[in-house]
């Protein structure tokens, strides 16, 4: 259960947003919209604990981010604009290293299964500097299957993806929202995940 | 979910910056023949007279390898800044201090002990003693980790920051002035044949300082940075 | 208040210049030259004293957060570099017909340097992050880490001054004749103000500059026009 509560942010003297109140609950599914510059990937960043914001605060079942630190962070997996993966390294690496810094001890086995879901079959020990961008941002998203964090916070994980890659994303939000997780992204393309009603925040 | 000890995270991150150093090794070879160069070039700058030049050796190994580590440290951070990785690391669920503290370590296996192998070759180069040598080698020991952890929150403070590495330079060097003066003192003592131990441990002082706070104050930094 | 500072400065450098160069008398030693003590002892103190101050200020607005110790402590930074060379610049004057050179390496002077060096940096990490919540407390940071470092620069620099030379060059123990005291005081007085008006001054153009979104401050722009 995520509330936030007249949380306020400003880049520089820029005042992004004031005053946004909302609440996430499990199952739940929240967009986040508004124009380029408009501050999402801002309340992005600000839900992830890098951004102090000016007023407001964030609860994480009743208590502020703040002070739980550690213990939030094991809940949450957050994609940004950049994938985080290792140009150096080849996927599995990338994945295995990532994995285990969240403290989850992986065998190579789920984390083949889970390239392969996102269909990068034969591509798992390249180096990932050979992989396209629609293939490096799948490497990406490989890693929400192998976390088990409750709440997914995406910064425009449809970007470089193709039409098949996109279906793929709405089945596993869709999964995700089945096991009680909670999901918050932006996107500015279409992103419908069945049976579940989209939440939309509208930033302007 | 089960964490991880913090040695099991240590060695992780050790292991994966250890990996990347050794795929991108171009960067490693050139701090160590950057070291080199600035080394010999001092004979040809103040002429080839053997005794000078042994009096002047330490220090100019020690202001040498001070520099070569100031080179390095934009490496420290940065690539992990422009992948992303860095943020990623902020939201592990264990102390980021551990973490930094793994990549200093990492970082100054691959550009400080090499600078350490190195420099009983430059040392026999100005014609200095075994003995000299031998102590040369337990000071760069103790200082460089010393350096690396310094240089590490001036890495994290200029992290993106256009001048970062001029700007690194000017925030760390007047920091790291006591390691240095103990360094080459440490080897001057010798020469001079007066007490080496109380260098040294003033050293391993510095460096047990270094350990316990720049970990912690170079986390601090980052999240700053990251803002 | 910044007027009532600036005064009592002027008031207190016209008369601390003038017991310095009128009333107090001739050193039997150094004859007129050991009048620059006057400008230099107290550019010095306070430089180190200025830097403590920043270094508390940039500590508070690091932890509590708040803006004003902040601005004030990027405020002092200048301030404390100007004096810490213009301390370097009259011991090198006063250095000169005293021990016959410019500069010397003795420990206080190095520390002196080194110090210059330390606001240096503050200030260039400061100017060189835009987002100036970012820049207050990285310098701050800097400057925490600073104050740490800086007692174990001194002794380290000398430390290693006595191994070079054996005993530095000092003022032997001569007492200082009651006209000598009272001019050095009445500078410190003086070099103090001028460093609170200083600090009053950039503080004010700060906080302008950062709230000139602020309602208040269109508001006095409305008053002054």
């Amino acid at each position: 259960m995520l509330e936030i509560s007249n949380l306020a942010c400003s880049r520089g003297d820029h005042l992004l947003f004031s005053g946004l109140n909302f609440s996430l609950s499990p199952g739940e599914l929240l967009q986040v919209q508004g124009a380029n510059g408009s501050g999402k990937t801002s309340l992005l960043r600000t839900l992830c604990g890098f951004i102090m914001p000016d007023t407001g605060e964030i609860l994480w079942h009743g208590q502020n981010i703040r002070e739980l630190g550690d213990q939030f962070y094991a809940e949450i997996i957050y994609l940004g604009h950049l994938n985080a993966i290792k140009d150096e390294l080849n996927a599995l690496e990338n994945l295995r290293i990532g994995a285990g810094l969240a403290g989850c001890k992986m065998d190579d086995k789920q984390v083949i299964a889970a390239l392969r879901r996102l269909g990068l079959r034969g591509r798992e020990t390249l180096p990932v500097k050979v992989l396209s961008q629609g293939q490096r941002r799948r490497v990406a998203l490989a890693r929400l299957l192998l976390s088990n964090a409750s709440l997914w916070i995406l910064d425009e994980p449809l970007t470089a993806l193709d039409v098949g890659a996109v279906e793929l994303m709405q089945e596993l939000i869709s999964e995700h929202l089945v096991n009680n997780g909670m999901v918050i992204y932006t996107t500015h393309q279409p992103l419908e995940v069945v049976g579940v009603a989209t939440r939309r925040l509208a930033l302007t | 979910m089960n964490k991880l000890s913090l040695i099991g995270l240590l060695s992780i991150m050790i292991r994966r910056d250890l990996v990347l150093a050794m795929r991108r090794r171009a960067d490693v070879v050139t701090t160590l023949i950057f070291f080199v160069i600035v080394v010999s070039l001092f004979p040809l700058g103040v002429g080839p007279e053997a005794d000078m030049l042994r009096n002047m050796a330490p220090g100019v190994i020690w202001v040498a390898a001070l520099l070569a580590s100031m080179l390095s440290l934009g490496r420290l951070f940065s690539a992990d800044h422009l992948d992303g990785t860095l943020e990623q690391m902020l939201l592990v669920p264990q102390s980021l201090s551990v973490l930094v503290l793994a990549k200093i370590l990492a970082h100054w296996m691959v550009s400080g002990l090499p600078l350490v192998i190195m420099a009983p070759v430059l040392g026999l180069q100005f014609d200095m003693t075994a003995q000299s040598i031998g102590v040369l080698i337990i000071a760069l020991l103790l200082g460089t980790p010393t350096l690396s952890m310094i240089g590490a929150v001036g890495a994290a403070l200029t992290l993106g920051l256009r001048g970062g590495g001029a700007l690194v330079s000017l925030l760390v060097l007047p920091l790291c002035i006591p390691v240095l003066i103990f360094g080459a003192g440490a080897v001057e003592a010798v020469i001079s044949g007066t007490s080496v131990s109380s260098h040294l441990s003033l050293l391993g002082a510095l460096l047990v300082m270094a350990l316990a706070f720049t970990p912690w104050v170079t986390a601090l930094a980052l999240r700053i940075s990251m803002e | 208040m910044v007027p009532w500072f600036a005064c009592s400065a002027a008031i207190m450098f016209v008369a601390g210049l003038y017991i310095s160069f009128f009333v107090a008398p001739t050193d039997v030693q150094q004859s007129e030259a050991y009048r620059i003590m006057f400008i230099h002892v107290p550019v010095s103190i306070l430089s180190m004293f200025i830097y403590l101050v920043m270094a508390g200020y940039a500590a508070l607005g690091l932890i509590f957060n708040t803006r004003l110790s902040s601005m004030m402590a990027s405020a002092l930074a200048p301030t404390g570099a100007l004096l810490a060379f213009l301390s370097l610049w009259t011991g090198a004057l006063w250095g000169k017909p005293m021990w016959g050179a410019w500069w010397v390496w003795d420990a206080r002077l190095t520390s002196e340097l080194i110090l210059l060096f330390l606001y240096l940096g503050f200030i260039a990490l400061h100017a060189s992050i835009d987002d100036p919540r970012r820049a207050d407390r990285a310098s701050a940071l800097l400057a925490i880490l600073g104050s740490v470092n800086v007692p174990i620069i001194y002794f380290s620099v000398q430390w290693w001054n006595t191994l070079h030379q054996g005993a530095s060059v000092k003022l032997t123990g001569t007492s200082m004749h009651v006209a000598m005291q009272q001019g050095m005081y009445t500078m410190m007085l003086a070099v103090w103000l001028y460093a609170i008006t200083i600090s009053l001054i950039r503080v004010r153009s700060i906080i302008l500059e950062r709230e000139s979104k602020a309602q208040w401050v269109s508001e006095l722009m409305e008053i002054k026009r």
